[in-house]
């Protein structure tokens, strides 16, 4: 009957201790629930932020979407009769020329990564890590100070053009490329290397019938994810393009089969414009019309940077079922 | 099957051929250009391509410092520590800027790592994989958009917020009057702040350090936390005392990342941060409801307007300290999270 009448020390200790020892696993538990909750209440957060990006994106840019954006050139006199179509087009011209330079380099230094061995290929890998940590203002200064600038002192003429802004961009894709290429070949079972060596075929001929095709999937994905990242670049544009309220576009006379054939090109060395560079402009912009074609301006920027995401996971994902 | 060893089959070893007939049919199959040269061509096309990168990182910092010389022969160590950035007069002192660009970093980074490595935690260790698959999706998703629409959302959607549900409350409060917390909280809020740039901020570089840190968490032994189960812990617990002590320093090089991405941010701080000179003597305020500068957001509205000479000279000189900062930020962030990582696997 010690519990009732606890009538020695040790007794009246263990039931306090007993005691203490409940009170702690009860406070370890709500510890435990106070904290998980906590890191869950921080992944909502993230969430939360995304949704609300999102949410006013929509709100704000769709009451201000409609044809003209995509037809026509800014028309300050009326602006909302006037459209960012030079924009448009400006991105797509500026995203071909870095792709143009960015790819080829990327994926080469890629393939090169798996092949090499050895002090020289770590070190180029962490390079590239280094060059896509340099901030995107500081590549845009660079091609102005290497390309810009000594362009128009020498000729004369506005030193901006989609050259500019595409070579810059493509420095920013090559890092990205290089990764996502590099780690997506990895991911390539030796065995079909092997095999292909086995059957007598040469180093270059393994990569380019055999191991690059079966990881086009996971290329594909990591080149829309640069294509993606850089869509929505600004502060490299800033001093290398200009911007500008009017297509530049030049024609270009073929002659196919006793046919002239006029094509219209986009012109390269004079300045573009470019979506993201128009929504920065607007978007300090005092007037609300010009500010509502940001809005629609974002919307558009993050809807193409939204299905090149979402694209390039579907590649991923059909590739890992093939894999199963 | 595009390729086939022809001539192996072809001339079987068994012929009397001489040694160094035979040699020509087999090692070579094949007399074709690719399959002789083919390799050598090969491994100098990707070792080029691979150098690139070495030439591109050689060519900017070549050129930058080239490109800064006048400024850097006219101010030398005077224009990192002089406070006046003057155009008219020709005097250029950027450590305003700098200034500007750590402090807007830290306070974001203050308020992003809490809420990064709790999400991290919550990807890898708690969420079920229903959700973690679309919510890490979703994570990734707030890192693809782009600065610029952050900057649009920060001024119309955020700024307004903040002023009328942040600001004028603790403008109205006694905490502007307490000691030392009250200097980050002194004066009049005009609208774009160090505040409203740091909380872009934050945003901003939540997904790089949830990112790099679930990564981290994942790749520990599951060995680990079974250990510190089995011994009776709660979950927070082994989170707590084992899995993030064990990933701590790769946790710390996501975070040096995020602060390297920081430091380089433009276009949504060059909107939200004012682009001014709080009234003080030395163009410094510890105050969060001040305009500031940051590098990239002084380069960003001045460097476009800048006549030829020393005013670009000083301004590319801006674009070579902030290539040489995030430089070794970076450096040191990749090099903490590839040991961590080496460490765990091996």
């Amino acid at each position: 009957m010690s519990v009732l009448a606890p009538n020695s020390v040790s007794d009246r200790n263990k039931s306090h201790d007993a005691a203490r020892y409940r009170n702690r696993v009860r406070l370890r538990k709500v510890q435990n629930v106070v904290m998980l909750g906590l890191c869950g209440l921080a992944a909502a957060l993230a969430i939360v932020v995304l949704g609300l990006v999102l949410y006013f994106l929509v709100l704000k840019g769709i009451p201000a979407l409609n044809v003209h954006l995509f037809t026509r050139v800014p028309n300050h006199v009326v602006e909302n009769q006037g459209g960012i179509s030079q924009s448009i087009l400006g991105t797509v011209t500026l995203i071909t020329t870095a792709s143009l330079f960015g790819l080829p380099i990327g994926i080469l230094g890629g393939i090169y990564q798996v092949e090499a061995k050895g002090w020289f290929a770590s070190t180029v890998r962490f390079l590239t890590d280094v060059l896509s940590g340099i901030p995107s203002i500081v590549i845009g200064i660079f091609v102005y100070a290497v390309w810009v600038f000594p362009i128009s002192q020498k000729f004369h003429q506005s030193g901006y053009s989609a050259y500019a802004g595409g070579f810059a961009l493509g420095i920013m894709m090559v890092p990205t490329v290089m990764r996502t290429t590099e780690e997506m070949l990895r991911l390539v079972p030796n065995s079909l290397r092997e095999a292909s060596l086995a059957l007598g075929a040469t180093r270059w001929r393994t990569m380019l019938t055999v191991v690059l095709p079966s990881a086009r999937g996971g290329i594909v994905t990591g080149v829309m994810l640069a294509l993606a990242r850089i869509a929505g670049e600004t502060a490299p544009l800033l001093f290398t393009i200009f911007g500008s309220e009017f297509y530049s576009t030049h024609h270009v006379r073929l002659r196919l089969l006793a046919h002239h054939v006029k094509f219209t090109v986009p012109t390269l060395n004079a300045p573009v414009d470019a979506i993201p560079l128009r929504i920065y402009n607007y978007s300090q912009s005092p007037i609300v019309a010009q500010q509502n074609i940001a809005w629609a301006g974002a919307l558009i920027l993050i809807s193409l940077i939204l299905i090149l995401s979402i694209a390039a996971r579907f590649a991923t994902r059909s590739k890992m079922l093939q894999e199963k | 099957m595009p390729f086939q060893p022809k001539s192996s089959r072809a001339q079987p070893a068994h012929t009397a051929l001489a040694e160094t007939e035979l040699n020509r049919y087999v090692v070579y199959s094949g007399k074709g250009f690719g399959v002789r040269y083919g390799d050598r061509i090969y491994s100098v096309v990707i070792l080029l391509a691979s150098l690139s990168i070495l030439a591109i990182i050689v060519w900017i910092s070549a050129q930058l410092f080239a490109a800064s010389q006048e400024s850097i022969h006219r101010f030398g160590f005077k224009f990192i520590t002089g406070s006046v950035w003057d155009e008219s007069r020709d005097i250029f002192g950027i450590l305003p800027f700098i200034f500007g660009t750590l402090y807007s970093s830290f306070v974001a980074l203050i308020i992003a790592v809490p809420i990064s490595v709790g999400a991290a935690v919550f990807l890898s260790e708690l969420a079920p994989p229903f959700i973690r698959t679309p919510l890490t999706f979703l994570v990734e998703l707030l890192a693809a958009i782009p600065s610029v629409v952050y900057g649009l959302w920060g001024i119309f959607v955020m700024l307004p917020w903040i002023m009328s549900h942040f600001v004028a409350h603790i403008e109205n409060s006694r905490i502007p009057h307490l000691r030392i917390i009250g200097a980050l909280f002194a004066g009049a809020s005009a609208g774009p702040s160090m505040l409203a740039a740091s909380l872009i901020l934050a945003i901003m570089v939540i997904p790089y350090i949830t990112a790099v840190s679930r990564d981290i968490l994942k790749a520990i032994p599951r060995a680990q936390r079974e250990g510190s189960l089995a011994l009776g812990s709660t979950q927070w617990e082994t989170i707590s005392k084992v899995v993030v002590p064990y990933a701590k320093s790769g946790i710390i090089g996501g975070v040096i990342l995020g602060l390297g991405r920081a430091l380089g941010e433009t276009m949504a701080v060059a909107l939200l941060i004012g682009n001014s000179s709080p009234a003080t003597q030395s163009g410094i305020s510890w105050s969060l409801f001040d305009p500031g500068y940051t590098m990239t957001s002084a380069l960003a509205n001045g460097f476009g307007q800048a006549q030829a000479g020393l005013v670009t000279s000083a301004y590319i000189e801006i674009g070579l300290v902030l290539f040489l900062v995030t430089i070794f930020v970076n450096a040191v962030a990749r090099l903490l999270v590839r040991v961590t990582a080496r460490s765990i696997q091996g």
